[in-house]
């Protein structure tokens, strides 16, 4: 007698070891599972929903300084690592996993301008108000020994910013004129001027890293290359930039932080309008940095907020603020792209989350697939209305919510007045200038 | 006594019962009765004299209502003729042969006859005495009107009968139509007669006179015969005003006015206002004429001002149908739609008068002769198949007539109450219109007199008799024919125009689908026709002009079509072709199972835009998903179904494997927590040397850069 039976093969269903997931067959007909729109709608809008919930980006506050803080530096090998220097003239280096303060060097009198790491990370400059450049060892002295800087160099004129090239022992200062160092020498390899006003901040670019990009007070962003005796070109803007950035990912990208309450992207090779300006704040913006990534970068603003704008977008897409936080001087975007820290007038360094709602710690492959998802479905769905009017919705403190109403109206009534005008002129002679051309005044080579 | 005799008697007996049912004093026809039956009448005769001579009526007795002893089956009875009755009588064969067959006819001639007909002095009717009467008649036969029964003539009721199921639907349509079309323009009418707003009356009464006065002077120019046809219309008015004492201080409103002028200035005012007008209306004029026939128009004018309703509401007493009645007066004033061309005077001053003063009125009025005229049309074409040949080419204008009379009377109606505001304006035409009629009107008056329900058929008559068969009664028919042809083309021209209005006035429905028939179809050209139309017509040829090649309308309405198709419930059909039957390439599931298994959607609601002709009301737009829709198309998409696309792939596991769900989530951007993201190098993305994209060196100094290329080129060597 024959004997039929069902006969399937072990591979199919048994799995190879006790850790492998078990296998689970499952039927994809599409008429199966109806309804995949709206399925997927609901899981956005309650993945959103959970993302403002767990949204709390406040991770730490470091507290030490008696004064505000003026600058930060990243430590380029270690991530735990972060310098701060403070209008009294005090260093401060920071353990980010202690949250604690390691060390603390009395480092000039006055303010702390400015304070760069070296490329290999170990040593460190500042300038400040007493006309030195003085640079340190990223170790502390050993027992007994006096906390005394490698080099101090004595200038005519006051630094108000300090740079070091991202592969050379080189490294530039700002002040009356732009000057570029090697640190062997006590006097600058080149010295560059365009203009008489003082230069508030100077940028090495990352990528092309013969070229640095500076701003000063008169208005202008100066571009330079270091092999050259003579700046490449300048742009005029209609108020003074404070600080620029460049974007780490692409090499003609800079950002710029300006005292008009914008940030103007450029693309370096287009000076006369830039890629992208970036309004959200309500008042002047004083210091950018970039995303590790060069997707995002955060801005630091005198309205006691810092706001992190995607670098294709105009406008921001989060903003960071306590109660406390007062201006905010500095801000840096950590070298691992997780967290910002940003350093205010109220003596204290922040730690916030890049990413608001983001879970820290390590994650299980769920976890991350089910992030990814949420993430991919809020992607899809954020030109929805709810959707988009619960992602955006920001609780802001009042002083900056009027603010912003304000300037709404004003802006509205300039948009106005422009269109009347163009209305009662004659057709031809009054144009609307975009609100990326508006801004620059002139380009200079 | 004999068989015979008995047989008599019983024969007495039935007759006098069939009798009684009959009135008594109603004679039997002797000329009817056979010869014998003759001699057994007299018998019969005989037998009631001397019954009653004794005083009471015997008949009585005979008469049974209810079942008595007297009608039994056991005693049989005579009494009635006073006579015993002998069994072996009624045993005897009754002899039933040729004397009963005729009493059996006579009864059937006397069942069969039908009720008296009141009236009897037909002959009496019929003959005419004075020469006047007898044209008269002669005119009535030759149109076969109905000289004795008032209501229809045999041609209408042989057209009444003649109208098929489909045409007497349409002609209800058509009615129904024309009622809605009255009853609109009956609430315009009173809506606009209830305005109460005194500097209204007084605006639209000047802008009257106004319009009245220019009129009048341009006619004074083209036309002075005419004009001086007016002036005797002013002075009609202006007698009638003296007649009517209206403007002196008797009213309640003068009165009032006296009382308060002592005080009031502006009182005063209205007072003197109004005793200038009446100096004014009074005043004699010296060009008026004082002959007698004058005051005898002004008589007859003052007969015609009076409401037409006064008329209408005698008739309603006796006349049962009011849409025929009402004809009468509606008929003056068709003649003078109906025919602008018989007379060649007035014409030019009519046409602008129509047009600019009865515009709401004349607008119905020649939509209705439309009707009439398209009714006629088809009746004639009807009529003249019919073979009979007494009625040969009067029905043609009587049955048309009879039709038209109804819509006229229609048309008059609504014209009422337009007319009644503009007295003055009217009474003007219809002086017009009497004294167009005045010769026709002296002969006819005795006839009016005699039937004044006929009026209108009379005065229709009249204006055949315009046309001609008046005059010469003697006219061949042939000749009738040939002017009633002639008539017809004349009614035409105005038709086209007007059929549009009317569509746009009625079909609400329609409006958007119904063209406008623009061909005149037989139509002789006519001046005064083409006047009116030029504007019109070249405010056609503009919108055309503008809107040449593209038909808005049309497509709209297609549109529209396919939106209320789209929006339509489907039938869901569940049929599963093979399943419990053959199948294969080229069979069909049965009807049966197709109908079994069909599903059919109940209908909706109706739709809003429904009654809408040119709107399409979108149903398909939720208020409640709206919230939760995209509403502008977000900014790097250039197309909706683009991003309709992405929206609807799914990019969850439980609609895809798990490799193309970890595809599919996989962010842009990857980053490993605690590792440090250095900036971007020319070798990470290919470049092999840094200096290459180095191109503002490039340009600037390449000399320089070649140096500089060589020593980084070292350098990266080393690194």
């Amino acid at each position: 007698m024959k004997v039929k039976m069902l006969s399937r093969n072990p591979d199919n269903y048994v799995r190879e070891t006790k850790l492998d997931l078990q296998r689970v067959p499952r039927n994809y007909d599409p008429t199966l599972h109806p309804f995949e729109v709206p399925r997927e709608y609901v899981r956005a809008l309650n993945a959103t929903k959970l993302e403002r919930v767990f949204a709390k980006p406040f991770l730490a506050s470091l507290d030490g300084h008696r004064d505000g803080v003026n600058c930060l530096a990243k430590h380029p090998k270690s991530l735990a690592t972060v310098l701060s220097g403070a209008c009294d003239g005090e260093v401060r280096i920071w353990n980010l996993t202690k949250r604690k303060c390691i060390r603390t060097i009395q480092a000039h009198e006055g303010f702390v301008r400015g304070i760069c790491t070296r490329f290999c990370g170990t040593s460190f400059f500042t300038v400040g108000d007493d006309k030195t450049v003085k640079q340190w060892k990223m170790d502390g002295p050993g027992y007994g020994e006096e906390e005394e800087p490698l080099h101090t160099i004595l200038g005519k004129t006051v630094y108000t910013g300090i740079d070091h090239h991202w592969k050379e022992a080189v490294f530039a200062t700002c002040g009356q004129q732009v000057d570029i160092w090697d640190e062997q020498r006590t006097s600058p390899i080149c010295s560059m001027t365009w203009g008489f006003d003082s230069i508030s901040s100077v940028k090495f670019n990352p990528i092309e890293t013969f070229l640095l990009g500076s701003c000063a007070s008169d208005r202008n962003i100066v571009l330079y290359d270091m092999r050259q005796a003579t700046p490449l070109k300048k742009v005029i803007l209609d108020m003074r930039t404070n600080t620029i950035c460049w974007n780490p990912m692409e090499a003609f990208i800079f950002t710029a932080a300006n005292e008009d309450y914008n940030l103007y992207t450029f693309d370096m090779r287009a000076l006369d309008t830039p890629v992208m300006v970036h309004m959200d704040h309500v008042s002047a913006v004083l210091d950018v940095d970039y995303s590790p990534t060069g997707k995002e970068f955060v801005s630091a603003s005198f309205d006691k907020s810092i706001r992190i704008f995607p670098v294709d977008k105009s406008r921001s897409r989060e903003v960071y603020h306590t109660k406390r936080m007062q201006h905010v001087i500095c801000v840096k975007w950590t070298s691992d792209s997780k967290y910002i820290m940003c350093g205010s007038d109220e003596m204290n360094i922040r730690l916030w989350k890049a990413n608001a709602s983001e879970k820290l710690g390590v994650l299980t492959s769920r976890e991350k697939a089910a992030k990814d998802y949420n993430q991919k479905l809020k992607e899809k769905f954020q030109h929805h209305p709810h959707i988009k009017r619960i992602a955006r919705h920001r609780h802001l403190p009042k002083s900056i919510y009027s603010q912003i109403q304000e300037q709404r109206i004003m802006r509205e009534a300039r948009r106005r007045k422009e269109v009347n005008r163009l209305k009662h002129s004659k057709p031809g002679s009054v144009s609307i200038v975009s609100e990326k051309k508006k801004h620059i005044v002139a380009v200079v080579k | 006594m004999s068989a015979a005799g008995v047989a008599e008697s019983l024969l007495a007996l039935s007759q006098q019962e069939e009798l009684e049912d009959l009135p008594k004093d109603y004679p039997l026809n002797p000329s009817e009765d056979e010869e014998d039956i003759d001699g057994e009448r007299k018998h019969q005769k005989l037998l009631e004299a001397i019954s009653s001579l004794d005083g009471n009526n015997r008949w009585k007795l005979a008469e049974r209502s209810e079942a008595s002893l007297k009608v039994s089956e056991f005693n049989v009875t005579s009494e009635g003729l006073g006579e015993k009755l002998v069994l072996s009588d009624l045993l005897g064969p009754v002899k039933t042969s040729s004397s009963l067959a005729a009493v059996k006819k006579q009864l059937n001639r006397v069942k069969s006859k039908k009720t008296v007909e009141l009236p009897l002095n037909k002959e009496e009717v019929e003959r005419a005495r004075t020469p006047l009467e007898q044209e008269v008649f002669n005119l009535l036969h030759k149109n076969k009107q109905p000289v004795t029964d008032p209501l229809l003539t045999p041609v209408e009721k042989a057209s009444l009968k003649a109208m098929s199921l489909e045409e007497a639907k349409m002609r209800r349509a058509e009615l129904q139509r024309a009622r809605a079309l009255q009853s609109y323009y009956e609430a315009r009418a009173r809506r606009e007669k209830k305005i109460k707003s005194k500097k209204y009356r007084k605006v639209l009464k000047k802008g009257k006179a106004k319009k009245a006065l220019k009129e009048f002077e341009k006619l004074q120019k083209e036309n002075p015969t005419a004009a001086l046809e007016e002036l005797e219309k002013i002075e009609k008015a202006r007698m009638m005003e003296r007649m009517s004492l209206k403007h002196q201080n008797s009213g309640k409103w003068a009165k009032s006015k006296a009382i308060m002028a002592k005080y009031d200035l502006k009182a005063r005012q209205a007072m003197q206002e109004q005793l200038a007008r009446h100096k004014e209306l009074t005043q004699k004029l010296q060009a008026a004429s004082e002959s007698e026939e004058e005051e005898g128009d002004v008589e007859e004018e003052g007969e015609l001002l009076v409401p037409d309703a006064v008329n209408e509401i005698q008739m309603d007493a006796d006349g049962p149908n009011p849409w025929m009645l009402r004809n009468h007066s509606s008929g003056t004033k068709e003649a003078r739609i109906q025919d602008p061309e018989q007379l060649p005077e007035p014409v030019a001053h009519e046409t602008p008068e129509s047009e600019e003063e009865e515009r709401p009125g004349a607008e119905e009025e020649i939509l209705l002769n439309e009707f009439e005229e398209r009714r006629s049309l088809r009746k004639k074409a009807e009529l003249n198949q019919d073979t009979e040949p007494v009625s040969r080419q009067e029905p043609k204008d009587s049955s048309s007539q009879e039709v038209l009379s109804e819509l006229r009377a229609l048309s008059q109606k609504l014209n009422k109450e337009n007319q009644s505001g503009k007295q003055k304006v009217s009474s003007a035409r219809t002086v017009r219109v009497v004294q167009r009629k005045d010769p026709t009107e002296e002969e006819e008056e005795p006839l009016l007199l005699h039937r004044p329900e006929r009026a209108q058929t009379v005065e229709d008559l009249e204006e055949l008799g315009k046309e001609g068969c008046f005059q010469n009664k003697e006219v061949p028919r042939s000749v009738l024919e040939g002017q009633q042809l002639e008539r017809n083309p004349n009614n035409h021209p105005g038709a086209p125009k007007e059929k549009k209005k009317k569509e746009q006035m009625i079909d609400l429905q329609n409006f958007l689908t119904t063209k406008s028939p623009s061909v005149k179809s037989l139509a002789v050209p006519m001046t005064i026709e083409e006047l009116e139309d030029e504007e019109e017509r070249d405010q056609k040829r503009m919108i055309k002009e503008a809107f040449a090649g593209d038909d808005v309308i049309r497509d709209f309405l297609k549109e529209k079509r396919e939106a209320v198709e789209a929006s339509k419930p489907k039938d869901v059909d569940l049929t599963l072709p093979g399943w419990g039957e053959w199948g294969g390439v080229g069979l069909k599931p049965s009807a049966k199972k197709r109908r079994r298994f069909l599903i059919k959607t109940p209908e909706g609601p109706p739709r809003k835009d429904k009654n809408l002709p040119n709107v399409i009301i979108n149903e398909k737009r939720n208020v409640h998903a709206a919230a939760h829709q995209v509403r502008v198309l977000p900014y790097p998409f250039t197309h909706h179904q683009q991003f309709e696309r992405t929206i609807q792939t799914p990019i969850g596991p439980t609609w895809n494997t798990q490799r193309a769900f970890q595809n599919l989530t996989m962010p842009k951007v990857v980053t490993k927590p605690g590792h440090i993201i250095k900036p971007i190098k020319a070798e990470d993305v290919g470049y092999r040397s840094s200096s290459r994209s180095d191109l503002s060196v490039v340009q600037r100094n390449p000399k320089q850069l070649t140096v500089r290329h060589k020593n980084q080129l070292k350098k990266n060597s080393i690194d």
